[in-house]
């Protein structure tokens, strides 16, 4: 057989700086976000007000009142947190997968009626209807609240489709997990995004166990950021632990991103402390794995000596957690009392029109 | 000894085509590989190669000749050389016929097992001024006419920009829209449907093409799932206005992965609409509607009908509502239900049937889902008789459904238990009589009418 011609890349080893380093290189120069005192106490606020939620909806769980699957976000605060702080929410639209009850809360969305929506409330931000996988808020351009495994991915290159075709200069964050990073439409995605040099940024949220396979168990190459270079997307790896290292991976990618350059890959290591589910024994892993993280990188906990650090009163600190507590406490309350949707609701919203 | 070159056939449904221009005169030598002549299907243009070396002998089928039947010959070669080259390597193109030994016996029906039904379907007739237009001139149109409207429409898919469709349907679309609204997608069918779903999310009105149905199943997850839930889910506050379309159903010697039809697959699922059009107004005015709505539409179109003409009404509705049946033929005696191809044969068995003077009432049902029952009982109520006509396989399928519905709701109507008329219970083979055999055809039709009517 003749020899075919080299192919195109002139220069193999810049297409891999390319690929590999030149965001996480920006990342890297300055790898936490210099938050004021306001944004990081802000910050904070979010990522406690999630833990003391997803705390009190596994409680309620085990009450029986919220039913079916019931995927906790406890662990994982400041990798929603801090990307999503760093988003413009007039333009911006993010998507997710099942375990999503920390997305809309870092989005701001009432507690009220997402814990509603975990007891399957007339009130619940999708009427009772979707449960705790799939609630949506189209205001916030909150896209849900998906499923099928990876399928938000492809939804999410669609509403980023979506951006560029209006040229509204949004950009969609689409969350995964490891799991979900071995799905083949996937890659589909990451094809044409690329391609396209749609505005995303793909988001591996990697807490190391998808359901109960560890990275490891399951995936060839377990540094999900290179997942990417075959497709020509640059990754970033970033602590998933730090929500100031979050904030500012996000600053990196999404100013990349809004220039037009296509998408970005960051993988967010970061670790989930409860189960897969409500129902996972955990057997997979041991406590003491999960306490060590516990002691040595919890987000939370983390930030907190940061404030105090900062000089931050520590009444301060106690305060806010009385009032989110409080919150937690009256959205569990209204969760509980609120009514069940009229059984008439059984047949509203099948089809947007009658025919 | 000269051989003779005979028109090819370029595609699996090509029936005839147009011998647009000769690329070589009378006593020309040409050589393997040597351009001959452009061929003109219903779906493309395409150079037709040399497979022997010789001189042209003769011009048998001037340049211009329409109509030119698959197999005709249409030039001879003075082979001096043929025999230094008997068996010719065949080309990556379609091979044409030309060092066929003998022609094939002359058939009635050379590719399609499915016959036309007779008058409303073939070509019109020189007496009869109306204009006509093919299913898929209907289809583009509609597309076009949308893209017009509303800039939020978009078609994206295999092929559907620079290669005009797969199909052809798209053809044109590229040169008024441009490569924004009109997209080539790469061989992923699950990674564009998913992209087309989120595009409607975010408020776009995404046109999904399938090459064909039979691909789409690689997507089904993110129509039925994905777009198909949506709203539900979210207690009516997310839409998802896609239209999933392409065509579906058996084509012709095309085998088992590239020949099924979906229609009762999409039809089980709450929150789609599923729409199945027979003739070229009706589709363009279904089509229309389907991308007008709010809801997720799969859209069922068949290759078989792409190419044939139908009449282009004057007074054609601009929106055919969703979800309404029509009466094709009216009739007393027994109902023949039917959507898609099966309404060409069902109208020909309808003719068939009054030469033996049973009035049939051919009903097409347009929109699967949400279905329209009412007039499905209607027609029951009149005839006291009904069959289904469906190309398609039996078991659960939309005959399944429409008998149910009969005997459910219908049962003091019935006269005689409701028939299936289907394709056989097999993967679609692809030798043509086996494939012939498995189809649904108007003797079986006719068959099933006058069992129903006792006669």
């Amino acid at each position: 057989m003749a020899k075919k011609s080299k192919p195109l890349a002139a220069d193999p080893s810049a297409d891999e700086n390319f690929a590999l380093r030149s965001l996480q290189t920006a990342h890297a120069a300055s790898p936490r976000y210099a938050a004021s005192d306001d944004e990081f106490l802000a910050l904070y606020e979010q990522m406690l007000l999630i833990r003391r939620f997803e705390e009190r909806a596994g409680q309620l769980y085990g009450l029986g009142l919220i039913g079916g699957f019931c995927h906790l976000y406890i662990g994982q605060e400041a990798v929603a947190v801090g990307l999503q702080s760093a988003l413009d929410p007039a333009r911006d639209s993010v998507i997710t997968g099942y375990r999503d009850h920390g997305h809309m809360l870092a989005y701001g969305i009432d507690p009220n009626v997402i814990m509603a929506e975990l007891t399957g409330r007339a009130a619940g931000i999708s009427r009772g209807k979707g449960g705790s996988m799939h609630m949506f808020s189209v205001d916030h351009r909150f896209y849900g609240g998906h499923g099928i495994v990876g399928a938000q991915v492809s939804l999410g290159t669609g509403l980023a489709f979506a951006h560029k075709y209006r040229e509204d200069g949004g950009v969609c964050v689409a969350y995964f997990g490891d799991g979900a990073a071995n799905q083949g439409q996937v890659y589909e995605s990451f094809n044409m995004a690329s391609l396209w040099k749609l505005p995303i940024v793909f988001v591996i949220e990697n807490n190391q166990y998808a359901m109960g396979t560890a990275v490891k168990r399951s995936s060839a190459e377990t540094h999900f950021y290179r997942r990417g270079t075959g497709f020509r997307i640059p990754g970033m790896d970033v602590n998933g632990m730090d929500v100031l290292e979050v904030r500012a991976g996000a600053e990196v990618a999404l100013d990349y991103v809004r220039k037009g350059n296509g998408p970005v890959l960051m993988e967010l290591n970061t670790y989930r402390y409860r189960g897969h589910s409500m129902s996972d024994p955990a057997k997979y892993r041991s406590r003491e794995e999960v306490q060590d993280v516990r002691e040595h990188r919890d987000p939370i906990d983390h930030a907190k000596t940061e404030l105090l650090e900062r000089g931050i009163a520590e009444d301060l600190l106690k305060d806010m957690e009385k009032q989110i507590r409080a919150k937690v406490a009256a959205a569990a309350d209204f969760a509980e009392n609120s009514p069940e949707p009229e059984s008439a609701e059984l047949y509203t919203d099948v089809l947007v029109e009658s025919y | 000894m000269a051989i003779e070159l005979k028109m090819p056939a370029l595609s699996p449904t090509m029936e005839e085509g147009k011998l647009a221009r000769w690329l070589v005169k009378q006593g020309d030598v040409v050589k393997s590989g040597d351009l001959l002549a452009e061929i003109e299907t219903d779906k493309a243009t395409m150079e037709f190669e040399a497979l022997d070396e010789g001189t042209i002998g003769e011009i048998v089928v001037p340049e211009g000749t329409e109509g030119v039947k698959v197999g005709t010959v249409i030039a001879l070669i003075d082979g001096e050389g043929e025999t230094a080259s008997p068996a010719a390597k065949p080309q990556s193109a379609p091979a044409p016929a030309a060092q066929a030994p003998a022609p094939p016996p002359a058939k009635a029906d050379p590719v399609s097992p499915l016959p036309l039904a007779s008058g409303t379907t073939a070509e019109p007739t020189g007496s009869n001024n109306q204009p006509s237009i093919t299913l898929r001139e209907a289809l583009r149109d509609a597309m076009a006419e949308e893209m017009r409207r509303d800039d939020r429409v978009f078609v994206m898919g295999e092929e559907v920009a620079e290669y005009h469709g797969a199909y052809k349907v798209t053809q044109g679309l590229l040169e008024e829209f441009g490569a924004k609204r009109v997209i080539d997608t790469p061989i992923t069918e699950y990674g564009f449907a998913g992209i087309g779903v989120g595009a409607a999310m975010g408020g776009l009105r995404p046109i999904i093409e399938f090459m064909t149905f039979n691909f789409a199943m690689q997507a089904i997850d993110h129509i039925i799932n994905s777009a198909a839930k949506t709203n539900y889910m979210s207690g009516g506050q997310m839409r998802c206005p896609v239209v999933f379309r392409g065509p579906n159903g058996a084509a012709a010697r095309v085998g088992a992965q590239h020949s099924q039809n979906y229609a009762s697959w999409y039809a089980h699922v709450p929150g789609l609409v599923v729409i199945a059009p027979y003739d070229a107004a009706d589709a363009k005015g279904l089509l229309k509607s389907a991308i007008r709505s709010e809801d997720p539409v799969v859209f069922l179109e068949n290759e078989l009908l792409y190419g044939r003409n139908f009449d282009a009404p004057d007074d054609a509705v601009e929106l055919v509502p969703i979800g309404k049946a029509r009466i094709m033929r009216a009739g007393r005696d027994v109902t023949i239900v039917s959507y898609s191809i099966g309404v060409g044969l069902a109208l020909a068995a309808a003719d068939q049937l009054a030469a033996e003077g049973i009035e049939a009432e051919v009903l097409d049902l347009r929109t699967l889902r949400p279905l329209d029952r009412q007039a499905v009982l209607d027609s029951l109520a009149r005839t006291n008789r009904l069959i289904v006509a469906e190309e398609g396989w039996p078991v659960c399928s939309i005959a399944s459904e429409i008998s149910a519905l009969c005997m459910e709701e219908g049962f003091d109507h019935l006269d005689a238990p409701v028939l299936r008329v289907c394709n056989e219970d097999v993967p679609l083979p692809y030798a043509a009589n086996l494939e012939k055999a498995a189809l649904i055809n108007v003797a079986g039709i006719v068959a099933a009418a006058k069992q129903v009517c006792y006669r």
